[in-house]
């Protein structure tokens, strides 16, 4: 391989990593923040990035919505989905036992899987971007694929708003007092219950949008929540739990070797990023920024 | 005999509390109608023997997660990686030339207890949603394994070209599934005899004692972490039993041995059943197959949202399954 093909292997790998790692935290930082605020196992969370996905795409297919538009409808819709989900069933299993919240969360992708076939029937949906987004940006040093570039970019903006907000705006600064001290936060008056709520929601919500957006990369079927699972678990459980940030150099790290691998050596696929994470939580237990 | 005679007054000393132990041990004689109805089953229902050798050895496999969930409380999503092994190794061996069961079986259950050793080690290091996440890692990397090295295992397809020998070259496995049944049952009943010995012993006490409270077992001196890694490696050859019998009596091994869906039922069997409890298995595994049986020729896939719902159902409105209603009930 000579160096300028070297160069070319290694931009590509960065930009389709980071269109990857964009969407594994889009819709895994929700996850993050319920499981540092509430302790709650939600294996269901895929569930809504799902639900996005199939959102964006039926309502392009079918009804003639353009990208964004179906993007903010499939935010919306899994953020009020959820909402009626957390009031109903996940608020009961608050602080209980883990096996539990494992099983009921496991039970509600069961259901989706199935809902899911009915509905859509088995076959994965694919996405077509809008005019607009097929075909290449030139840089001028190279051209990359539009479509992943507004990913990218889209990923880029939505992750400086919400960091911004969490570190600036009133109802961030509460929610990250109740995922540091859940009983101090209590005890000066923060309406904890309603910010649970509000958390969920905004979590669902985002991983409805990372699912729409990135329906080329993960695609959109039936048994998304449970094949992808383990992506979900991977950036949470490495990037620390509760943590804003460390996710996002979780989802980095996965993204980038996990493309990289394929790429440079397809046959033994996803195989290396298992392993690779297995010896990083045996040197850091509690993930790149847990707390002891 | 001074010795006997200081023997005898120890006894005498902790009389109340050995007293418990020995009737802990003893048999009751309601532990027998598992194996009554296994044989009643065996005689009545001949053309379901099939499923009924599939249901025993279930029940293995879910009485091999229970040692892990419900006695030393540690929740794992990754159980099917053991089953799995001991699935690959029964197959691989009688898929190239060594076709013995009884061997066979011992080599799954060793291989499944070498990588919940293995796996163990890693895995237990840490809590929770972690920990959750490493077991079902460690299984995602055995299925991608699999599926990658196609030449040994058949990959996607499955391993095909079993042949396994009669036992002990005397019981050929038949298509009515006469012999798989029965050897299922004998598998299943001396598994059941040496979990149901260690659960009594004090090792399955001080395994209790973990799961209700770490922090007071490590104050009294338990060895905590070594004790969930014994039984982690336990729990993970029981499984890898379960596997290989599986594997011996269907002649197939298959990726989905290996999958998340077997993780996330071989779950709610157990609940089902109630877990922690020794019999939630026996109850369990086959309410949960037979009603697959009947439900899933509509449609399988639907069976999914139904078994999805009941999940929620249990975990919502009647916790600790079945036996839990039982106990609840003659409270």
């Amino acid at each position: 391989m000579s160096v300028d093909e070297a160069i070319s292997a290694a931009v590509s790998i960065a930009f389709h990593g980071l269109a990857f790692a964009m969407v594994l935290y889009l819709i895994s930082v929700g996850l993050s923040v319920t499981m540092g605020l509430m302790g709650f196992v939600n294996l269901a969370h895929g569930v809504f990035a799902m639900l996005g996905g199939y959102i964006v795409t039926s309502l392009m297919s079918r009804a003639g919505v353009p990208f964004v538009p179906a993007l903010t409808a499939a935010a919306v819709a899994t953020a009020i989905g959820s909402v009626v989900v957390e009031r109903l069933l996940y608020r009961r299993l608050y602080g209980g036992d883990e096996l539990d919240q494992v099983l009921m969360t496991m039970g509600l992708i069961f259901m989706s899987v199935a809902a899911v076939t009915y509905f859509w029937g088995p076959n994965p949906q694919p996405i077509r971007p809008p005019s607009w987004l097929s075909g290449e940006v030139d840089l001028g040093v190279r051209s990359f694929p539009a479509f992943r570039s507004f990913l990218i970019l889209c990923g880029a903006a939505l992750v400086t708003a919400l960091w911004l907000g969490l570190e600036r705006a009133r109802v961030g600064i509460r929610i990250r007092a109740a995922v540091d001290n859940l009983r101090m936060a209590q005890s000066v008056g923060i309406n904890t219950p309603g910010l649970f709520t509000l958390t969920f929601a905004l979590g669902s919500g985002l991983a409805g949008l990372g699912g729409g957006l990135g329906a080329d990369l993960l695609a959109i079927s039936p048994s998304y929540a449970l094949d992808n699972l383990v992506y979900f678990l991977i950036v949470v459980a490495v990037g620390g739990l509760g943590s804003i940030r460390g996710p996002f150099l979780a989802a980095m790290l996965l993204g980038i070797t996990d493309t990289g691998f394929k790429y440079l050596l397809p046959e033994l696929g996803a195989f290396f990023i298992y392993a690779l994470t297995m010896v990083l939580l045996l040197w850091r237990p509690r993930g790149l920024f847990g707390r002891a | 005999m001074a010795t006997e005679g200081l023997v005898r007054t120890g006894l005498k000393a902790g009389d109340g509390a050995i007293d418990a132990f020995a009737r802990r041990h003893r048999f009751h004689p309601l532990e027998a109608l598992p194996w009554v109805t296994a044989l009643v089953a065996y005689i009545l229902l001949p053309s379901y023997l099939p499923l009924g050798a599939q249901i025993l050895a279930t029940v293995l496999f879910a009485l091999s997660a229970d040692l892990v969930l419900g006695y030393a409380g540690i929740v794992t999503l990754g159980h099917t990686a053991f089953f799995g092994t001991g699935a690959y190794t029964a197959g691989i061996l009688a898929a190239n030339g060594w076709g013995e069961p009884i061997s066979g079986l011992l080599a799954g259950a060793v291989m499944a207890a070498l990588v919940g050793f293995a796996s163990g080690l890693v895995v237990l290091r840490t809590t929770g949603l972690t920990l959750l996440m490493q077991t079902l890692v460690v299984a995602t990397l055995l299925h991608e394994a699999a599926n990658r090295a196609s030449s040994m295992t058949g990959g996607d397809d499955g391993l095909q070209g079993m042949q396994v020998w009669p036992i002990f070259g005397l019981f050929r496995f038949d298509l009515f599934g006469h012999t798989a049944y029965v050897y299922c049952l004998i598998v299943l009943f001396l598994c059941w005899l040496a979990v149901r010995r260690l659960v009594h012993s004090s090792f399955g006490r001080s395994l209790t004692g973990i799961r209700e409270n770490v922090l007071r077992m490590h104050a009294i001196g338990a060895p905590v972490r070594r004790r969930r890694l014994v039984i982690y490696t336990i729990s993970a050859g029981f499984a890898g039993t379960a596997g290989a019998l599986i594997a011996q009596t269907t002649q197939f091994v298959g990726l989905g041995f290996l999958g998340l869906e077997r993780s996330g039922t071989v779950l709610i069997m157990l609940i089902i059943g109630g877990v922690g409890r020794l019999y939630g298995a026996f109850i369990g595994v086959p309410l949960y197959m037979i009603a697959q049986d009947r439900f899933s020729e509509i449609e399988p896939v639907y069976w999914y949202f139904w078994i999805g719902l009941l999940m929620v159902a249990v975990v919502v409105f009647a916790r600790g399954g079945v036996l839990g209603l039982i106990e609840r009930l003659r409270a």
